[in-house]
């Protein structure tokens, strides 16, 4: 075996790195050596991301054609990576409160574990590899939701989310067997490419195809995937649920991208066109139709996380350049968005423990900064220029307007954009409370940690910023277009 | 790309919301003085911009645009920053800037938290000013979204009565305008160019392209005219118009009356009707019928009104449709009286609205049964308020006068009974304006004192003449010298016209 070959596999080497870094700090450190954890970390974090971006990718497939790290798949890392950056920021003040204080080398070994099957997910050019990177993402996840372990609901929502997750891999591993069978006994990406479009059309593939959609879809809770999203998100310690309605959809989109359209791509209007349709339309309506009437702002988040899936997906529709680029740009948006919104809510429950949008009422008297922060992040999620949510909806809206004769993904966008509406009602609720509400605020006024400080700044500069400097929409593009992405039509 | 003047007018809101951002909520001078120097110079601006565009046209430079510049921002996309004014703009942009500054001194003494109003307020004349600079769709659609959203707050922190409902409808309803306007712009943008052509978003080039597919534009046409049609205050979609400017404060019913819903009237014929010529001549009739509607019904509902807001928010629903109603007869001399009328309407309204918010200040009610004789009491006040009710009204030497006779004049070329009909209909609205304005004037200036304590209230202080007087004399100007305006803007529509005569 030629051990160079790992060579090619830096992202993935830089994040194995730093979780034995951090495993070894943790386990040999002594007692006081503990403190250098969190800060640590981070940095590292920080740096893996700057890393991983700056240093060219090789682009060459490796391992007999399973792995590749292209420039795509270089960027979707980077924006995996910010965002597990933020998501450790925000958790810092939680990971270093005296309950958490002997499990919190744990906590970053769990994210870094899954962050490492995400990358995985997104340069597996085979499917074993691919199931490899899917379970190692997802298992650890579960035990980091049941991290409160005081806590009822963290219990009930680790074990909601451990079912689901292994039920939807299940049905996944159904689907891949019958693609399989199709394939001629080959499991590559590239060989399935080839074997389906000179194989005929036959109800078998479809069955499959399903299968691989419902799959992937759990993980992205596209509806009717979707019933474990919000119980799963209120009951797990905020940080965790942030990180799960951030970085792990993003993973699971770029994986749905990279699957569907360079695997199946060539049987994108006979198979699966209309299936995602009606997926993309009903995810995008119900989760906007449930997150109205929610109280709690961590099951309104998951039901506004449900129906911005929907939108991630418009850029699958578009199924080109234009899309993935847009897909990717979009990611990061939400990121920057949800994780700005999370910040807000993760802080508030830390000092007062209040969750629900009532205790929001009268925000702005006590705490400014924190208000104008989430105005900007709700503002950026409902699409509302000039913040980056705007720019990001637009841009995935020209992607799927591309297809310019075809009158159904004009409506599909049609559909799309109204959603944005009603989606827009329940983010003002949210600015409503904090800005108009006429109650004697609840919440006390307090500080915030550094690192709460330095993850909410880089949220806001990321909401004001991305859209208005159009470079980073640019390396995406670019990025795509480097890479081989199998024709349409 | 700071060398071109109409960068500044975007560049200048920004620049006041960043003093802004620097002051303290407490330091009302600092604010204040923020507020003033930047108004001033925004007027300042267009007036330069007004006097330079005069003399370039003098000079004999017919390019369509003028000081054009762009700008490449996404450059996969061939999105680009891209500016340029003809005489409309550049009227709609001294219109703007003088009702930011009529603006500011109408809400001398916003409370509470005066510093985040004025950072709205200068974010929605960003946005406005944004837009009428634009021939970009992209860069105008987002500067015309970026004029909405900061009305949620405004109305819903510093409105008057049910005004988290109302801050809620408007900006729902004006987003979901938006919404049919983005898809009514991709459409054009993926159709902007012959097949092998590059796509462009800019509005000069699409024209000059002429390639959007006839069985696209319908569909196209009627989603951006609905789009614009919503801040025009079109039948059915006017109904956040009433609730918005009843509740919203004095300041933002000026700006969102005076400018925000010439924004609808300008989009309309910018992008539906001269991109989409062909869907314009196919279609105009469906319009008609409903502008049509929104002239005669906003008349009657404001004669029934007993809030001053609200009389004034159906006038402006009449008014508005007026405008709109104007540039679907499709010819020069209607469109001239569109464009006028929306000068008159944005100038007379934002008076009305000003006026309004300073007999509210002191009466604390906005009932008209409730008040009476105030000509006695506040002489200056009652008096504006007779010149802003006339200018309505269309008496000659007023703004109001000049406009509707262009319109009708101009309406009337179109011989077939379907124009008769609809233009005899809307002429018949001048009149009920008169019954509406005249019981108001009547009830509230003449006759009686109906409140004793009304007799302790005091005229109108010099920031509140200040903000009136400006607003008059552009009233009369345009009343009086009706033809400056005229040969501003004659020169804009041949390009219009001419591609709507060849899509014939």
């Amino acid at each position: 075996m030629d051990y160079s070959q790992f060579g090619a596999m830096l992202p993935e080497l830089i994040i194995l790195g730093i979780f034995l870094i951090v495993f070894l700090a943790d386990t040999f450190s002594p007692e006081n050596g503990k403190k250098f954890l969190t800060p640590m970390t981070t940095v590292l974090m920080l740096l893996a991301t700057v890393a991983i971006w700056i240093v060219p990718s090789c682009g060459e497939a490796v391992f007999g054609g399973m792995y590749v790290d292209g420039p795509a798949c270089k960027a979707m890392k980077c924006v995996l990576n910010v965002g597990a950056w933020i998501c450790m920021l925000e958790a810092a003040k939680w990971v270093e409160s005296d309950v958490m204080y002997y499990r919190k080398g744990e906590f970053y070994e769990l994210i870094l574990v899954t962050l490492f099957g995400m990358y995985l997910m997104i340069s597996a050019r085979h499917f074993l590899l691919f199931i490899i990177g899917l379970e190692s993402a997802s298992l650890p996840i579960a035990a980091l939701v049941a991290y409160n372990k005081d806590k009822y609901e963290s219990h009930e929502a680790a074990i909601k989310y451990i079912i689901t997750a292994v039920f939807s891999s299940a049905i996944l591993l159904t689907g891949l067997s019958f693609v399989y069978a199709f394939s001629g006994g080959s499991l590559y990406f590239s060989d399935i490419a080839v074997q389906i479009t000179s194989g005929e059309m036959s109800g078998l593939l479809i069955f499959a195809l399903t299968f691989v959609l419902a799959g992937i879809g759990f993980k992205l809770s596209l509806v009717p995937m979707h019933l474990w999203t919000a119980d799963v998100y209120q009951g797990a310690p905020t940080s965790v649920t942030a990180y799960l309605s951030v970085v792990s959809k993003g993973a699971a989109a770029f994986a749905f991208f990279i699957i569907f359209v360079q695997v199946f791509g060539q049987v994108y209007s006979a198979a699966w066109e209309w299936m995602l349709y009606a997926v993309i339309i009903a995810t995008i309506t119900v989760g906007n139709l449930f997150a109205m009437r929610q109280k709690n702002m961590k099951r309104f988040m998951a039901f506004s996380s449900v129906s911005q899936a929907g939108y991630i997906m418009l850029g699958v529709m578009a199924a080109n350049q234009l899309g993935m680029a847009s897909m990717m740009f979009y990611i990061l948006v939400y990121v920057v968005s949800n994780l700005g919104a999370f910040a807000v809510i993760q802080m508030i429950e830390d000092r007062t423990g209040l969750v629900s949008m009532d205790d929001y009422n009268g925000l702005h008297k006590t705490n400014p900064y924190l208000a104008v922060a989430m105005t900007l992040a709700m503002f950026s999620l409902a699409g509302i220029p000039p913040f980056a949510g705007f720019f990001s909806k637009i841009l995935i809206f020209t992607s799927v307007t591309s297809h310019q004769n075809s009158m159904a993904l004009y409506m599909l966008v049609l559909i799309a954009l109204i959603n944005t509406i009603i989606s827009l009602y329940y983010y003002l609720l949210v600015v409503k409370a904090m800005w108009i509400s006429a109650d004697e605020p609840k919440i006390g006024a307090f500080k915030s940690g550094k690192c709460e400080k330095v993850a909410l700044t880089v949220c806001v500069l990321g909401i004001v910023f991305l859209g208005l400097v159009s470079y980073v929409y640019k390396y995406f593009i670019d990025s795509v277009g480097a890479e081989t992405l199998l024709a349409l039509n | 790309m700071f060398g071109n003047i109409l960068i500044w007018f975007v560049i200048i809101p920004v620049l006041m919301m960043a003093g802004l951002g620097l002051c303290r909520n407490s330091s009302m001078a600092a604010i204040r003085t923020v507020m003033v120097v930047g108004s001033t110079i925004l007027l300042a601006l267009a007036i330069w911009l007004c006097v330079d565009f005069l003399a370039l046209r003098a000079a004999g430079n017919d390019a369509e645009m003028l000081f054009t510049g762009s700008w490449m921002w996404y450059a996969p996309l061939n999105i680009h920053l891209a500016v340029g004014v003809d005489g409309i703009s550049v009227l709609m942009l001294m219109l703007s800037a003088i009702i930011v500054f009529a603006g500011t001194f109408a809400s001398w003494k916003i409370n509470p938290l005066p510093k985040n109003f004025f950072l709205w307020f200068a974010l929605l004349s960003t946005g406005v000013f944004g837009f009428f600079i634009s021939i970009d769709m992209f860069t105008m659609f987002m500067f015309y979204e970026v004029a909405l959203i900061p009305m949620y707050l405004l109305i819903g922190v510093w409105g008057t009565g049910r005004k988290e409902y109302s801050a809620m409808k408007l900006t729902l309803m004006l987003m979901g305008g938006s919404a049919f306007l983005m898809l009514g712009l991709l459409g054009i943008y993926w159709h902007s160019a012959p097949e092998g052509g590059e796509l462009t978003w800019n509005i000069l080039e699409i024209a000059k392209n002429n390639a959007v597919d006839p069985s696209w534009q319908n569909l196209l046409f009627c989603f951006t005219f609905v789009g614009f049609g919503v801040l025009g205050a079109m039948f059915p979609f006017h109904t956040w118009s009433p609730d918005g400017h009843a509740c919203a404060p004095t300041a933002v019913s000026m700006l969102h009356a005076g400018v925000l819903m010439k924004l609808g009237g300008y989009g309309c014929f910018r992008i539906a009707i001269y991109l989409l010529p062909a869907a314009a001549n196919e279609l105009a009739w469906i319009f008609i019928i409903l502008t049509g509607i929104s002239v005669v019904y906003g008349a009657f509902s404001a004669c029934v009104q007993t809030d001053l807001k609200y009389i004034n928010a159906y006038s402006s629903v009449s008014h508005c449709g007026m405008v709109l109603f104007a540039l679907l007869m499709l010819n020069t001399t209607a469109m001239t009286g569109a464009i006028l009328q929306m000068l008159s309407h944005g100038l007379m309204t934002a008076l009305f609205f000003a006026l309004i918010g300073m007999i509210y200040g002191r009466t604390h009610t906005r009932d008209i049964r409730q008040m009476g004789g105030l000509m006695q009491i506040m002489p200056y006040l009652g008096v504006c308020y007779m010149i802003a009710g006339f200018a309505s009204l269309g008496l000659p030497g007023l703004s109001g006068f000049v406009a509707e006779m262009t319109i009708f004049f101009g309406a009337w070329e179109d011989s077939d009974l379907f124009h008769r009909v609809f233009v005899i209909a809307a002429t018949c609205s001048i009149v009920i304006t008169a019954v509406y304005i005249l019981r108001v004037v009547g009830k509230l200036l003449l006759g009686k004192v109906q409140d004793e304590h009304h007799w302790q209230l005091t005229d109108a202080t010099w920031f509140e003449r200040l903000s009136t007087v400006t607003l008059i004399a552009c009233i009369a100007g345009i009343g009086f010298f009706p033809n400056w305006i005229n040969e501003t803007i004659q020169h804009s529509f041949l390009p219009i016209v001419q591609a709507i005569q060849n899509a014939i």
